[in-house]
């Protein structure tokens, strides 16, 4: 028998960020029957008035995968097929993208779109619909999954794809989980011909440059930028620019000197923290410091080097736990998006705020987005996109719904991957299709099963 | 290429191993109950490397059946470098002492179906003249407690049984390697608490396949469990015997 609501011990759980924390029972399903059996003792038993989400690897920062019962598909990790010649890979939903890049990459295929962390779950990649420093040109990832299959409030196996149920695929993608369990999809992955990235980094003076050179380099295929968020006046905005392609065979054959090293996967990083840190630790100086260091380790204004997918695309993989480091008490990352027409001035008035308040962020990444895909909740629309890390202290959040304030004013939005604490209102301005994705949810009953603690603070 | 038999492979344990040995590019013949995972698992197995993954169904307390199925599976690859018996449930100990038929079954499930297996095993491997006997055991089987002896007297009793195999096939170059993992985050566990002395079924695995690449003969997983274990078998009975474990 599924075990239920009532029968299993309660643990603590958070999201990435440690913030905000709730008990909760954990459920792990290991097949479609499993779920399907799940939903009906669930309903049968009156379970339903407490709130169920599905979680993967729990990297959603904030509260989006928690619910008083969570459903756990580290156990749906199968691959089911591969088509060499297209690249098409049909999997399970727990796969990780780091099992993916563990398998694929020594037959010469990459990850269509990244994250910042290969530790999510390909469920949970469509979920959230991630971005990557391609976005600009490829896209979400919901933009490479051809199609995907989805457990309904019902029990019913549904198949989706932007043919068939559209609507259900769009309010999927994106849609936090909420429409029901994604248990399986079929992406399509690139070819490469080495692992290494030909990374070229430029060193800008301000905000204004780092926002030309975005748009100079828009044909680069991944790009970023870093930038030095306490930095002030003339020196508002100062950045390095990160650009990358994938190295060709000879490139990589010449620094590797043998074929097979050219495509070797990533390593599992043995660094782990292993408790809470001290939140002191990480305090306006120390952030300080840190943010001028790695501003100066650049010296010249232009660099080129060759570099590992690993940590190229996931330089806090090596780091296991990092999120320790702020704390017991944990943090905040904020990550919204402005259209392009708000773009320098917006930014800069953003940037400000931050700088007087003197919260630096440890890290915080700027990246231009391209155009918006049909998904009713994603994330990403054309613009610029900032993501910083708050830790939790005192008069954060009075903060942050200033900041909100000046990005609903520019015509932006947050990332709900990210987000802990947006309110209903911010939510429902900035994402004008939540009443179509509402209407979705209802034709399918996910409305009645399907609720996180982030949902519910969202009116969703 | 190695050629690796699994039995009870739709355990979790079982399944971590199966992927390293895919990984590896090895032949897979996988016997357990659930078709539709055993298939699962041969297609995934075959996705990340494997040069080959077949598939049986074996019910392992339906005895009879034993023989023919495992014959089925030599003739068909033809030798196995390793075989490793993962297959197992974990008794309710209360139910256990309610019910003497529920005792027998979980002993026959835990115990004589592995003693059974390993008959016929032991047999072919001395033929086959090479190759590796892996079986999953358990800590419990070195003490009997209050919470679980039926549990650890299955296991203890598998695991002096595999002693005395290794004993007799050690002049013969078999591998007999008893794996005694502690606890280990599964579905058999579910619904347990967590704390730190748990390990996930991936680190199990890797133990495993190194244990046998070394050619051991014990192996406590993780490690530190045969430290745990050394402590737990040499408290004096009268002390233990008030001890609630």
């Amino acid at each position: 028998m599924t075990p239920l609501y009532n029968q299993l011990p309660q643990q603590s759980v958070s999201g990435w960020g440690q913030y905000p924390k709730m008990e909760s029972v954990q459920i792990a399903v290991h097949s479609k029957r499993k779920i399907r059996e799940l939903f009906s003792e669930t309903k049968r038993n009156g379970l339903d008035q407490y709130g169920l989400i599905t979680r993967g690897l729990g990297r959603s920062y904030g509260d989006s995968a928690l619910a008083e019962q969570i459903l756990h598909t580290e156990h749906l990790n199968h691959f089911m097929q591969f088509d060499a010649d297209s690249g098409d890979l049909t999997c399970a939903a727990g796969v990780t993208l780091a099992d993916i890049l563990d398998i694929f990459v020594p037959r010469g295929w990459f990850l269509p779109v990244t994250p910042g962390t290969k530790f999510v779950t390909v469920g949970g990649a469509i979920a959230s619909d991630v971005h990557g420093k391609n976005h600009h040109l490829h896209g979400c990832f919901s933009e490479h999954v051809s199609s995907l299959k989805l457990v309904v409030a019902s029990g019913e196996v549904m198949s989706c794809s932007p043919q068939e149920n559209a609507p259900l695929f769009h309010a999927t993608c994106g849609g936090m989980g909420l429409t029901g369990v994604i248990v399986e999809a079929t992406l399509r992955l690139i070819p490469i011909a080495s692992a290494l990235i030909a990374e070229s980094s430029y060193k800008t003076a301000n905000l204004e440059e780092t926002l030309t050179l975005f748009e100079e380099h828009d044909n680069a295929t991944y790009s970023v930028a870093w930038i030095d968020c306490l930095a002030t006046g003339k020196k508002l905005g100062r950045s390095l620019l990160m650009l990358g392609e994938h190295e060709s065979r000879e490139e990589a054959v010449k620094e590797e000197q043998s074929q097979e090293s050219a495509l070797q996967a990533h390593k599992n990083g043995k660094m782990n923290v292993p408790i809470n840190m001290p939140s002191m630790l990480l305090n306006r100086y120390s952030i300080q410091a840190f943010n001028t260091l790695y501003y100066h380790k650049q010296t010249r204004t232009h660099q080129t080097r060759s570099v590992h997918y690993d940590p190229y695309f996931y330089p806090l993989d090596g780091l296991h736990n990092w999120n320790r480091l702020y704390g017991k008490n944990g943090f905040v990352q904020y990550q919204f998006v402005i259209p392009k027409s708000a773009g320098l001035v917006g930014m800069s008035r953003i940037l400000e705020a931050i700088t007087r308040s003197k919260r630096g962020s440890f890290l915080a990444v700027l990246k231009a987005f391209g155009p918006q895909n049909q998904n009713y909740l994603s994330f990403p629309v054309e613009g610029y996109t900032l993501a910083l890390d708050f830790k939790i202290s005192p008069g954060l959040f009075e903060f942050l719904d200033e900041l909100d304030r000046i990005v609903l004013d520019c015509g932006g939005r947050l990332y709900l991957t990210k987000d802990a604490r947006m309110s209903e209102a911010t939510f429902k301005q900035s994402y004008p299709q939540w009443e179509v994705f509402q209407e979705v949810r209802s034709q399918y009953g996910a409305d009645r099963l399907f609720r996180s603690r982030q949902s519910q603070r969202l009116g969703l | 290429m190695q050629k690796i038999l699994i039995i009870g492979a739709t355990s979790s344990i079982a399944e971590a191993t199966l992927r390293l040995y895919a990984h590896q590019g090895a032949e897979l013949y996988l016997l357990g109950r659930d078709e539709e995972k055993l298939e699962t698992l041969a297609n995934d197995a075959k996705i990340r490397g494997a040069a080959e993954a077949h598939w049986a169904k074996l019910d392992v307390n339906d005895i009879d059946q034993h023989a023919s199925v495992l014959q089925t599976a030599f003739s068909s690859v033809g030798t196995f470098d390793v075989v490793l018996i993962a297959h197992g449930t974990l008794p309710d100990q209360q139910a256990c002492q309610e019910s003497i038929h529920t005792t027998l079954r979980e002993l026959n499930t835990n115990a004589i179906s592995t003693v059974s297996l390993l008959t016929w095993l032991a047999n072919q491997m001395e033929i086959q003249g090479y190759g590796t006997l892996a079986v999953i055991t358990s800590v419990a089987g070195d003490r009997g407690r209050q919470s679980n002896y039926v549990y650890g007297a299955a296991k203890g009793m598998v695991s002096i049984f595999l002693q005395g195999l290794r004993n007799r096939l050690a002049s013969k170059d078999i591998q007999v390697l008893d794996i005694k993992p502690g606890f280990v985050d599964t579905p058999m566990t579910a619904g347990f608490k967590k704390g730190p002395l748990w390990a996930k079924p991936q680190t199990i695995a890797q133990s495993i396949v190194k244990a046998i690449d070394k050619q051991r003969d014990t192996l406590y997983t993780p490690f530190f469990w045969r430290w745990i274990m050394l402590i737990i078998r040499n408290i004096p009975e009268f002390i233990f015997k008030k001890m609630k474990l």
